[in-house]
C-alpha cells in the first residue's frame, strides 16, 4: 500500500498519499460489514465476497481522483449488489436464486450489525484454511484491501494471491466451513489461529523484502484497526486484549525504529519519538487483560514489550524482569524463535557465554534465519571472538531481505 | 452436509505404540460408533489389511493390473464412514475424537461429499 500505482502517481504524490490513508481508513470500516451482510442476502461468500471487491477496486479508482461520497457504505453497498446481481444473470446456475433475490422488498439497504464481522473472520482463519490464503482472504474480505495491494504488500505475484483466495472461498463454501464465533473448549485455539493472522499482518509490514523501513506504514495500521476491532468485539477474552496491547508498543515505537529509512535497535532508539500516547493506552490494555485472569502467549509477549516501554534508555531496561517473562513464556510457546529472543536476555543476566550456548542449541532449527546468525555475531563479538562475529554478521547479510535491515548489518559488519 | 470421513495410518509410526496401547484404543473404536450413532449413516467399511488391495491402473492398451495399494505413500486407509452433520465444525469435533488418533501415525481425512 505504498503509494506507488499509476493512479496515484497521476493525481499527484502528496495528495493521493493523504487520499489513500483516508480510503484505507473508509473501506475497512465498511468491507467487513458488507460482506457478511451480502452473504447473508446471497447464500455465498464466494459470490459476495467478489462483489463486494469489485466494489472497492471502483471505490478506490473513483474516490482517489473525486474525493469520498458522503455516505461511502451506502455507496460501497450498491455498488457490490450491482455487482453481485450482474454476476447472477451471467451465471446460469445462480438464475433461480436471481429469482428469488428480485423481490423488491430485498431493495431495502443492507446494513450489517457491527458483530457480523467476526463470525467473518474467524471463517476466514479457519485451520482448513492454509496460513497464506488466511492472511490474503483476511486482508480482502475483512479489511477490504484490493488484490494488487496484497500481492505489494506480501511480496507474492498477483495471480497467486487471487488464486489463494479464490481456492479459500470455495473451500469454506464447498466443505461448509461455518461463519460464527466458536464457543466452548473450541474458541481459545481458533482465536489464537485469529490472533497469529493480525500479528504476521503487522509484522508482514516490515518483512517485505526491498521494502524500505518506513514505506508499508498502512498493513501495520490496518493489523493495529484489526486487533482494536477483535479486543473490542470480544472484552473478556483476556488474549485479544494481550494482542492489542502488544501491537499498540510496538505501534509506539515505530516512529524511532525507522529515521530517514534506516532501521534503528531497540536499545539505541531515541525514547523521545516514541508515542507516549500509545504506550499509555497500550499499558491500559494490558492491565484490563490481567484483571481478566487468563494469562496467555500474547499477553507474556506484551508484558515484555511493556518493560522496554519503561525503559528511559537503552541501559536502564530490566533484564531479570524480561528474563522472568521469557520463562513464562516457554510454557506456552518453545518455538526456536522466542528461545532466541529469550537468549538476548540471557546474555544480559547470565553473559554472553551462556547464551551463545542457548543459541548454538538452536542452529539446528533456526541455520538460515537472518536474525539467528545476527544474535550469534552479537554474542561472539562480546566473547572477543572477532572473526567468527564477522562471519555470522556477513551469513545475516547475506539472509536478510529487506533494505533497511541489510543497512543496518551492514554498518555492523563495516565496524 | 455429508461428509466422509477416511481412517488412515502409518503402519511403521504405529509400531511406535506398545500392543496393550493399541489394543485398547481399537477396543474404545466401538463405543466410538455407538457414541455417535446419531451421525452415522449406512455408508462406511472397515477394510481388509493393505496387504490385501489390488490396484487396476491405467495402461498403454489397456489397464494393469497388479498387488498392492493405489499409492506409494506409507499412509494406508484402514476404511471411512460417511457421517452426517451440519457443518465442517462438527465433523471436526467428532473425528477429534477418534481414539485411534492417540496412536502416533493416525490421521483421519474430512472431506465433503459432492451434491448434485
Amino acid at each position: 500500500m505504498n503509494e506507488t500505482d499509476g493512479a496515484a502517481a497521476e493525481s499527484g504524490r502528496g495528495h493521493a498519499a493523504a487520499s489513500d490513508r483516508l480510503l484505507a481508513r473508509v473501506i475497512r470500516e465498511e468491507s467487513a460489514r458488507i460482506v457478511a451482510a451480502l452473504t447473508g442476502w446471497l447464500g455465498s461468500l464466494d459470490l459476495a465476497e467478489e462483489a463486494v471487491a469489485e466494489a472497492i477496486e471502483e471505490a478506490v479508482r473513483q474516490w482517489r481522483t473525486r474525493g469520498v461520497p458522503p455516505n461511502p457504505g451506502g455507496w460501497l453497498t450498491q455498488a457490490a449488489r450491482h455487482n453481485a446481481i450482474d454476476r447472477l444473470r451471467r451465471e446460469k446456475r445462480y438464475r433461480e436464486k436471481l429469482a428469488l433475490l428480485a423481490d423488491p422488498a430485498d431493495a431495502a439497504p443492507l446494513t450489517g450489525e457491527p458483530d457480523e464481522r467476526l463470525p467473518l473472520l474467524f471463517g476466514c482463519c479457519h485451520p482448513a484454511i492454509s496460513p497464506d490464503a488466511q492472511l490474503a482472504l483476511t486482508l480482502r474480505a475483512i479489511c477490504g484491501l484490493t488484490t494488487a495491494q496484497i500481492a505489494r504488500a506480501t511480496l507474492a505475484p498477483e495471480s497467486t494471491v487471487a488464486q489463494r483466495i479464490v481456492r479459500a472461498k470455495r473451500k469454506i463454501g464447498a466443505t461448509g466451513i461455518p461463519l460464527r464465533i466458536p464457543e466452548g473448549s473450541e474458541r481459545a485455539a481458533r482465536l489464537d489461529i485469529v490472533l497469529t493472522v493480525v500479528s504476521v499482518m503487522y509484522s508482514e509490514a516490515h518483512l517485505v523484502a526491498g521494502g524500505d523501513a518506513a514505506a508499508d506504514r498502512d498493513l501495520a495500521d490496518d493489523a493495529v484497526w484489526l486487533a482494536r476491532v477483535v479486543a473490542h468485539e470480544l472484552p473478556r477474552e483476556a488474549e485479544a486484549q494481550g494482542l492489542l496491547a502488544l501491537l499498540l508498543f510496538h505501534r509506539a515505537r515505530e516512529g524511532a525504529r525507522a529515521v530517514d529509512g534506516e532501521l534503528i535497535l531497540l536499545a539505541d532508539q531515541d525514547r523521545a519519538r516514541w508515542d507516549r500516547r500509545l504506550i499509555a493506552e497500550a499499558q491500559a490494555v494490558l492491565e484490563k487483560a490481567a484483571k481478566l485472569r487468563r494469562p496467555g502467549r500474547w499477553q507474556l509477549h506484551a508484558a515484555i514489550a511493556a518493560c522496554h516501554s519503561d525503559t528511559r534508555d537503552g541501559g536502564d531496561t530490566d533484564w531479570l524482569q524480561v528474563l522472568t517473562l521469557y520463562d513464562m513464556l516457554l510454557a506456552y510457546d518453545r518455538s526456536p524463535v522466542v528461545r532466541l529472543n529469550r537468549a538476548v536476555a540471557l546474555a544480559e543476566v547470565d553473559g554472553p557465554q551462556a547464551a551463545l550456548d542457548e543459541v548454538d542449541a538452536l542452529g539446528r532449527a533456526l541455520t538460515g534465519y537472518h536474525l539467528w546468525h545476527a544474535v550469534r555475531a552479537r554474542m561472539l563479538r562480546h566473547l572477543g571472538r572477532r572473526d567468527e562475529a564477522m562471519a555470522e554478521d556477513l551469513r545475516a547479510l547475506e539472509l536478510t531481505a529487506n533494505d533497511a535491515e541489510r543497512r543496518l548489518l551492514a554498518a555492523r559488519v563495516d565496524r | 452436509m455429508k461428509y466422509v470421513i477416511m481412517f488412515t495410518t502409518t503402519p511403521e509410526l504405529e509400531a511406535a505404540a506398545s500392543p496393550e496401547q493399541v489394543e485398547q484404543a481399537y477396543r474404545r473404536t466401538y463405543d466410538w460408533f455407538g457414541t455417535h450413532r446419531e451421525v452415522m449413516t449406512e455408508s462406511g467399511a472397515q477394510l481388509q489389511p493393505v496387504t490385501t488391495a489390488t490396484t487396476v491402473s491405467h495402461g498403454g492398451d489397456e489397464p494393469v493390473v497388479a498387488d498392492g495399494p493405489f499409492s506409494e505413500a506409507r499412509e494406508v486407509i484402514g476404511g471411512f464412514q460417511v457421517i452426517d452433520v451440519p457443518d465442517l465444525d462438527a465433523a471436526i469435533a467428532i473425528v477429534k475424537t477418534w481414539p485411534l488418533l492417540e496412536l502416533p501415525g493416525v490421521a483421519v481425512e474430512i472431506r465433503p461429499i459432492v451434491v448434485y
